[in-house]
């Protein structure tokens, strides 16, 4: 590989980086902006984020969102955990392949077609849209990227040991507790963690699947901005940004840690 | 060569022979079909306790789904299995007094070797004490106490071998299954490791079934092997039956190197036949005890160890042929020649190289007489 530092590479790395970030610096640097003007800077003030702890419609919207995301992410990955281990372990049956298609369509499916399916279902069996709507609808979209998370992972789990467990006096539902499960869970947490992001970014299928009472921050952020942007959405997304940040440089780390130990593990081995 | 007292066993360990003697494990008239495909067909069998009995075959030949059944994880299509005289076809894995030592060894990777140990024993609910004491035991059985508390991944090959070993033995099961239990190990550790194997059912009086595509493996631990093919058992007896009286050209092929000499019975004596199978050669004597009638078609087998390389014609031998040396191959030890005979068929002898390299007595194109007893080869018929 080349290494050398040359002034292409350095443009296109600049180019590359200011592309990505620059929107969201701007509106970063925006939030601490002291003007009510979203483009002018007035000098630093932090007034955006009191302001918007003191909004309740902000944070209702707040609590509704995380308690969705919470709830519709650890349904849909037990579901998709369960969908994960009958698509690896129940071997060849006819319509396999049409199950487990099945299974990965609403992947690639448009969310305003997902969204609109379920508006007309809860109509049709005349459920209040509302809370609880858009959870399900959570986990149903979600459910899918859990099951492919679990079982990329499922497809190198050695079945012997599920077999060594029941050799050794599990029974089958023992052997899965006290061993397919603490050997999946890295996988069964990252999926946890893709489902719960999917449920906090997602604006379109909450918008159609919502009711009165209950919106989630994504809408009213959507709703507010039509309005006009205000430094207090500024300060949000600062936020939520944070907290993406924040948790992305977690899960490296965490990565990155079991990496090094597993190799001063194996170096312990051969010795 | 003196072989000490103690070492020889007072009375040869030969239950399959003692009509009084239960077997601690009965096949009886098993068939597993998976689909249209059968896997085992129509196999009885009988295991005594204290054995160490090998099933060898190729892969594919059904001796994995023996081993599977005895441990529950597949049951028989048709016919029974039974464990000290109780049919186990029903009773599920984990209430079977079987263990089983895996290939891919399945230790568990969130585990430390103790807590691999003591997986089973918890499962039993034995009191913590009694736990911690087998676990002790077994470390120090398979010498890994050192490494109590490392996890699987932080052992090599050969010590996470033997901790599925401690394992497996931990619960003092009736009967232990290894599923080609060194096939991940280089040659060096597996002869150390058969050795160990050895010692170690023993000293602990236990049955062990062993599943291995290995000839030598099967040969060295087992007292007897039984060899299979495409689902059936082709014969079962001691490795020096296996080995000196194949009853048929799969098992004499199978195990070892073998001449094969096809041919047509010329005459048949008392205990004696004669084997016509060139034109313009002699006729062959084999040694042979069961009947036969002349005109049938049959077959010689002889190991190459068994026939002699000579540049004289011998005299006083029962069996001699002429030849050309086709081939060599030298692998230290042994050399095997490939001789030539008048009809084009390549027949091997093998020499043990007790000279060294320079004064070989043979080389490339020399006129040869191979030569062997009577005794020395079997008769084997269609």
């Amino acid at each position: 590989m080349n290494r050398r530092f040359t002034w292409f590479n350095a443009t296109s790395l600049t180019l590359g980086f200011v592309f990505l970030y620059l929107p969201i610096l701007l509106l970063v640097i925006f939030s601490f902006n002291e003007s009510r003007l979203v483009t002018v800077w007035a000098g630093f003030s932090t007034k955006w984020y009191v302001e918007l702890f003191q909004d309740e419609a902000f944070l209702d919207a707040a609590l509704v969102t995380l308690r969705v995301a919470l709830l519709s992410a650890t349904i849909a990955t037990i579901l998709g955990t369960l969908a994960a281990v009958v698509m690896i372990r129940a071997g060849r049956f006819k319509g396999r392949t049409l199950f487990s298609g099945m299974i990965y369509a609403p992947l690639v499916m448009p969310e305003v077609i997902t969204g609109l399916s379920l508006l007309l279902l809860f109509v049709a069996i005349g459920i209040d849209r509302g809370f609880w709507t858009i959870t399900i609808a959570h986990i149903t979209f979600s459910m899918c990227y859990a099951a492919v998370v679990v079982s990329s992972r499922m497809v190198t789990f050695d079945t012997s040991l599920e077999e060594a467990a029941t050799d050794l006096g599990c029974t089958p539902f023992q052997s899965f507790i006290k061993v397919t499960l603490p050997i999946m869970a890295p996988a069964i947490i990252s999926a946890w963690l893709l489902a719960f992001t999917l449920s906090l970014d997602d604006l379109v299928i909450a918008s159609f699947t919502s009711g009165p009472g209950a919106t989630t921050l994504p809408m009213k952020i959507y709703s507010q901005v039509r309005l006009g942007v205000t430094p207090q959405i500024n300060a949000l997304s600062t936020i939520l940004i944070s907290i993406v940040t924040l948790g992305v440089l977690t899960a490296s780390f965490l990565t990155r840690r079991a990496e090094s130990k597993r190799k001063a593990d194996e170096l312990l081995a051969g010795s | 060569m003196n072989i000490s007292p103690n070492k020889k066993p007072s009375a040869r360990f030969a239950p399959w022979d003692d009509p009084a003697q239960k077997p601690l494990v009965r096949f009886g008239n098993v068939t597993k079909r998976f689909g249209s495909f059968t896997a085992i067909d129509n196999i009885s069998l009988d295991i005594y306790e204290r054995e160490f009995f090998a099933l060898l075959g190729p892969s594919g030949c059904g001796k994995t789904t023996m081993m599977r059944m005895l441990a529950g994880f597949e049951k028989p299509s048709e016919g029974t299995i039974s464990l000290g005289g109780e049919d186990i076809a029903d009773i599920p894995p984990y209430k079977r007094p079987v263990n089983m030592m895996f290939q891919s060894y399945a230790l568990f990777p969130h585990m430390t070797v103790e807590a691999n140990i003591a997986f089973g024993l918890k499962q039993d609910k034995w009191p913590k004490q009694q736990i911690s004491e087998r676990v002790e035991e077994m470390l120090s059985l398979v010498q890994l106490t050192k490494f109590a508390k490392r996890k699987p991944h932080q052992l090599s090959g050969g010590q996470r071998q033997r901790v599925a070993l401690a394992r497996s033995l931990a619960k003092k099961p009736k009967l232990l299954l290894l599923d080609e239990p060194l096939g991940a190990l280089d040659k060096k550790l597996r002869e150390k490791t058969q050795f160990e194997l050895m010692d170690i059912q023993e000293k602990l009086g236990m049955t062990f079934v062993i599943v291995t595509h290995d000839q030598e493996e099967a040969m060295t631990v087992a007292s007897r092997i039984a060899v299979m093919d495409d689902g059936k058992l082709i014969q079962v007896a001691t490795p020096e039956v296996i080995y000196e009286y194949p009853n048929c050209r799969y098992v004499a092929d199978f195990i070892g190197d073998v001449n094969l000499v096809e041919g047509r019975i010329s005459t048949t004596a008392e205990e004696m036949v004669k084997l016509s199978w060139a034109e313009g050669q002699g006729d062959i004597d084999i040694s042979y005890k069961n009947g036969c009638s002349a005109g049938e078609n049959a077959c010689l087998a002889i190991r190459p160890e068994k026939v002699h390389v000579t540049r004289e014609e011998p005299q006083d031998v029962d069996n001699k042929i002429r030849g050309v040396i086709h081939d060599i191959a030298y692998i230290g030890n042994l050399s095997t020649y490939y001789v030539k005979l008048g009809n084009g068929q390549i027949f091997r002898a093998q020499e043990s190289n007790r000279r060294r390299l320079a004064n070989r007595e043979f080389t490339w194109d020399d006129q040869v007489w191979l030569s062997w007893r009577n005794t020395a080869g079997v008769l084997l018929q269609k």
